[in-house]
C-alpha cells in the first residue's frame, strides 16, 4: 500500500512547507547531530515494572531532530513504512510547531502512532531508507521517537483530533481479534464508513499490547488512549466473545455481517520438547507476560500469582525474551540470564531492547543451548544441564546454523525458566471454519496482495498469517485487508 | 449479561449457580468449560459447564469452595453479574452409540459430567454411573445423574450415604458384571488416576476430564500443560477431555500443585480481609 506520488508531491509543494525548506540550508540542517531518547537511568528502573525506560523527547529537542529532515524531493522513508506514514509532512509540522498538526498527519494512516512510536522497529523498516542512511555516513533522523514526540504530544495536550470518517454506509463488519492487525483494520474500515465491531476473546481489548508488552516499554495508559479514539470513531468492542465459539459465523452473517477479518493471533506457545520442561517454575513467555501485564501478578492488589525466581533462565533471543527477562528483573530476579544458541549478532530482538537489558544487568549467554531440566522434590525446577554451541554455514533462514560443541556440557542453577522461542498459530478460530485454507503450520492462507483468504468474505492478517511478527507489520496487514474488503463489498453491491 | 438467575446450596461448600448468558446456553456442548473473573482484581479460572437451557439463556454451573477466585464467585448472590465469563471452550465430548457407557464422577466433578451422562443416554447407550464423594454432604446431583442413568452406585469414604468405598470400588464391580464399552472419568485428578488406572486393567477405552491450572484459557499461555502419550498438549484447546490411560497423571498432579504458597498465602490474605 504506497502513497500516490503525485498526491506527495503536491503536498510537498505546499507553501509552508516550502518556505519551511528555504529556511535552513541542508548544510545546517546536515550538521545537526541526532538526538538521544532521554532514558530513565538502569538502577531506577529496574524496580519499576511500570515506569517507561524511553521518557519521550522534549519539544526543544523534538523541533532541533525535526529540523534535521531534508523534506526530500523523492522520500524514500515512507516506503520503508508498513502503514505508509507521511513521514516528511509529520516531520515538517514539527519543525514549524505544529504539533497537533503532525499528531494528525500520523492519524491519516496510522490508527496507533503513540504504539508504534514506541515499539516499531524503526531502525529496520522508515529509518533504514532515510536520506542519510542510503547516501551519507550519519544516523537516520529519529522517525521513531519523532513519532512518539507528536503523538504523546496530543495525549498530554487534552485535544484530541479525531479523523474524519465517510458518511455511515450501514454495512456490517466483524474484526477477530483486537490486537494491533485488527485495530488498525478497523481504523481504516470506519473511515470508509463501515459499521465496524472488534470481537476480543479476553477480557480487555489490545491483545498484544495489553498482554505481550510490558508497561515498562508500553504503559497500557497509552494503548487505551489510542482505543479511545477508535470509539469516538465509532469503532465498537466485544470482549468476552470468541467468533466461531461464543456464536457462529453464521450466526453473525445473519445478523448482518458482510465481511470479516480474521487477526486472531499468535497462540499456542512453542517449547523445546526437552527433559524436564514441564517442571513447575517453567513457562512460556505468553503466560508470564500475560500474569504480569494483563492480570496485574506483580502487584498485592491482584488475586493472580506469578512466580518469582532469584536465578531466571529465559530462552530466545527476540523481543519477546527481552521482555520477560527484564520483567524477571523488575520482579526481583538476582540474576537474570538471556540463553540463546546463536551469538549476538543472529538475534531477532531490536538492538535498543538489547542495550537495555544490558544496562539493567541482564547477563547475555549467547551460544547456549538447552538440554535437560532438574527439579527438586517438589516439582519445581532447581537447575538445567545446557552446552555450547559453534556456527556452522548459514541455514534456511541466512542466519549461521548453530552446532553443539561435543564436550561442552554444563550446568546451571535456576528456580525459574522462561521460553521464548516462538509461537504456533491460535487454532481456536480457524478450527471452526472447515472450508477455511490453512497451511501446514496452521496460519491461514491468503492472497498476499489482498489478504483475502479461501473464503471470500475473510480476510486474515497479523500472526494467524505471518506465524509471528512485528506490530506493525501486523497493522499494514490491517490496512491492506481495509482497502481490498472495501473493493470487495463494493463491488458485491454492485453486481 | 452474566446475572446469577439462582443459587443453590449444595453444601456448606458446594454451590450450583445458574447464570444468564443466551449465546453460550445457544452454542455450549456436553464437555465446554467457560473460563470466568470476579471483579477487577479477579484471575481467570475455569470451571466446566454442567448444564443450559438454551430458551431460558442460562448456563449451570457448580463451584465448590477451594481458594480466592471460588469464594468471590460464591460470594456473589442472586442478581450480581459475574466480571467476565467467555466460552464456550474446549472440544466437545466425543458421543456416539457404543453400546455400554461407564461414567465415574467424584465430588464437584459430577456437575460435569451430568450433560455427558445425558448426552450418553439420548444417543442410545446404556449407562452406568458410580457417583462418589468423601461423604453424604459432597455427593451432589444425585437425582439429576439418576434421570439419565440406567443404574447408579453412590459411593462414600465413610458409608455415609451409598455404599462404603472408592469410586474405584463401585466401578470395578460394573466392569467384573457386564461388558463397558467406554468409560468417562470427571473428579479429582488423583481419583481419576486411580480410575484409569483401573480401566487400563480391564482395557476398556476411558476419557477423563482434566482440571488443569489456565490463565487465558484460549490457547495462549500454555499454563495447562499436560503430558498426553508422551507429547506436550494443551487442556485448554486440545482437551479438556483425553485418552486417560495416556495421561501422565503424576506429573498433572504435580503440575497442580505448582502456585500452591501463593494460593495459601492468597487465602490467608483474603479471609483477613473478609
Amino acid at each position: 500500500m504506497s502513497l500516490n506520488p503525485e498526491y506527495l508531491k503536491e503536498e510537498r509543494n505546499q507553501m509552508w512547507r516550502a518556505e519551511l525548506r528555504s529556511k535552513t540550508k541542508n548544510k545546517e540542517r546536515m550538521l545537526i547531530q541526532r538526538v538521544k531518547m532521554p532514558e530513565l537511568a538502569p538502577a531506577v528502573r529496574v524496580k519499576h515494572q511500570d515506569r517507561e525506560v524511553n521518557m519521550g523527547l522534549e519539544l526543544n529537542q523534538a523541533l532541533t531532530e525535526a529540523a534535521r529532515c531534508m523534506d526530500c524531493v523523492n522520500p524514500t522513508c515512507i516506503e520503508g513504512c508498513p502503514v505508509s506514514i507521511n513521514i516528511p509532512k509529520f516531520i515538517k509540522y514539527i519543525e514549524q510547531g505544529e504539533i497537533l498538526l503532525a499528531a494528525a498527519t500520523l492519524k491519516e494512516t496510522n490508527a496507533l502512532p503513540a504504539v508504534c512510536g514506541r515499539v516499531c522497529p524503526q531502525e529496520k523498516q522508515c529509518e533504514s531508507r532515510c536520506f542519510y542512511v542510503e547516501k551519507t555516513d550519519k544516523p537516520a533522523v529519529a522517525i521513531g521517537h519523532l513519532e512518539r514526540f507528536a503523538a504523546d504530544f496530543e495525549r498530554n495536550s487534552g485535544s484530541s483530533n479525531i479523523p474524519d470518517t465517510a458518511k455511515p454506509n450501514g454495512i456490517k463488519v466483524a474484526a477477530v481479534g483486537s490486537g494491533p492487525a485488527s485495530l488498525s483494520f478497523a481504523g481504516d474500515m470506519v473511515k470508509y464508513g463501515y459499521d465496524v465491531t472488534v470481537f476480543e476473546a479476553l477480557h480487555e481489548i489490545g491483545g498484544v499490547l495489553k498482554y505481550g508488552i510490558p508497561e515498562f516499554r508500553l504503559p497500557n495508559s497509552v494503548v487505551d488512549f489510542e482505543l479511545e479514539n477508535l470509539r469516538k470513531m465509532g469503532v465498537k468492542f466485544e470482549t468476552n466473545y470468541i467468533v466461531g465459539r461464543t456464536s457462529s459465523f453464521d450466526d453473525l452473517r445473519e445478523e448482518g455481517y458482510q465481511g470479516f477479518f480474521i487477526a486472531s493471533g499468535a497462540g499456542l506457545p512453542r517449547f523445546m520438547e526437552i527433559p524436564g520442561e514441564n517442571y513447575n517454575g517453567i513457562l512460556s513467555s505468553n503466560e508470564y507476560l500475560t500474569r504480569v501485564n494483563l492480570m496485574g501478578a506483580a502487584m498485592d492488589d491482584k488475586d493472580t500469582p506469578v512466580l518469582k525466581g532469584k536465578n531466571v533462565a529465559v530462552i530466545g533471543g527476540g523481543n519477546t525474551a527481552m521482555d520477560s527477562v527484564r520483567t524477571a528483573l523488575r520482579l526481583g530476579a538476582q540474576r537474570a540470564m538471556i540463553i540463546y544458541r546463536r551469538s549476538e549478532a543472529e538475534m531477532p530482538a531490536r538492538v535498543e531492547e538489547v542495550k537495555h537489558a544490558k544496562e539493567e544487568g541482564v547477563e547475555f549467554m549467547t551460544l547456549c543451548n538447552p538440554l535437560e531440566y532438574f527439579a527438586d522434590e517438589k516439582g519445581r525446577v532447581s537447575g538445567m544441564r545446557l552446552n555450547r554451541m559453534g556456527l556452522g554455514e548459514p541455514d534456511s533462514s541466512g542466519r549461521r546454523r548453530p552446532m553443539p560443541i561435543e564436550g561442552s556440557e554444563f550446568e546451571l542453577d535456576v528456580d525459574l525458566v522462561v521460553v521464548a522461542v516462538g509461537v504456533s498459530p491460535n487454532p481456536l478460530v480457524p478450527s471452526c471454519l472447515p472450508d477455511l485454507k490453512v497451511t501446514k503450520w496452521g496460519t491461514i492462507v491468503v492472497d498476499e496482495e489482498k489478504m483475502q483468504s479461501s473464503i471470500s468474505e475473510m480476510f486474515a492478517g497479523g500472526d494467524i498469517v505471518r506465524g509471528g511478527a512485528t506490530v506493525i507489520l501486523a497493522m499494514g496487514d490491517g490496512r491492506r485487508a481495509a482497502e481490498n474488503m472495501d473493493h470487495y463489498l463494493k463491488n458485491k453491491s454492485n453486481q | 449479561m452474566n446475572k446469577i438467575i439462582e443459587k443453590t446450596y449444595f453444601s456448606d461448600k458446594v454451590v450450583q449457580l445458574v447464570v444468564e448468558n443466551p449465546m453460550i446456553a445457544k452454542s455450549r456442548k456436553p464437555g465446554n468449560f467457560v473460563i470466568l473473573r470476579i471483579g477487577e482484581d479477579g484471575e481467570r479460572f475455569p470451571l466446566t459447564i454442567s448444564d443450559a437451557d438454551p430458551v431460558r439463556g442460562t448456563i449451570t454451573l457448580v463451584v465448590q469452595i477451594m481458594g480466592v477466585s471460588s469464594s468471590k464467585l460464591v460470594a456473589l448472590e442472586v442478581g450480581d453479574s459475574i466480571t467476565d465469563l467467555v466460552g464456550p471452550l474446549g472440544k466437545p465430548t466425543h458421543i456416539e452409540n457404543i453400546g455400554t457407557v461407564l461414567a465415574a464422577g467424584g465430588g464437584v466433578g459430577v456437575a460435569p459430567l451430568l450433560p455427558i451422562v445425558e448426552a450418553f443416554k439420548k444417543a442410545g447407550n446404556r449407562v452406568v454411573t458410580v457417583i462418589a464423594a468423601r461423604n453424604k454432604d459432597l455427593i451432589i446431583l444425585e437425582d439429576e445423574i439418576r434421570k439419565w442413568s440406567d443404574e447408579v452406585i453412590v459411593m462414600t469414604d465413610d458409608g455415609s450415604h451409598g455404599r462404603q468405598g472408592l469410586v474405584t470400588v463401585g466401578m470395578e464391580e460394573i466392569i467384573q458384571r457386564e461388558k463397558v464399552d467406554e468409560c468417562i472419568v470427571i473428579g479429582p485428578a488423583i481419583m481419576m488416576k486411580f480410575a484409569s488406572l483401573l480401566t487400563k486393567k480391564y482395557s476398556i477405552p476411558t476419557q477423563a476430564s482434566l482440571n488443569s491450572i489456565m490463565v487465558d484459557g484460549t490457547g495462549m499461555c500454555g499454563a495447562c500443560r499436560v503430558t498426553v502419550g508422551g507429547k506436550t498438549r494443551f487442556t485448554c484447546v486440545d482437551g479438556p477431555e483425553f485418552d486417560a490411560h495416556q495421561v501422565d497423571f503424576d506429573e498433572m498432579l504435580m503440575r497442580l500443585g505448582g502456585y500452591k504458597a501463593e494460593e495459601l498465602r492468597a487465602t490467608e490474605i483474603y479471609s483477613q480481609k473478609l
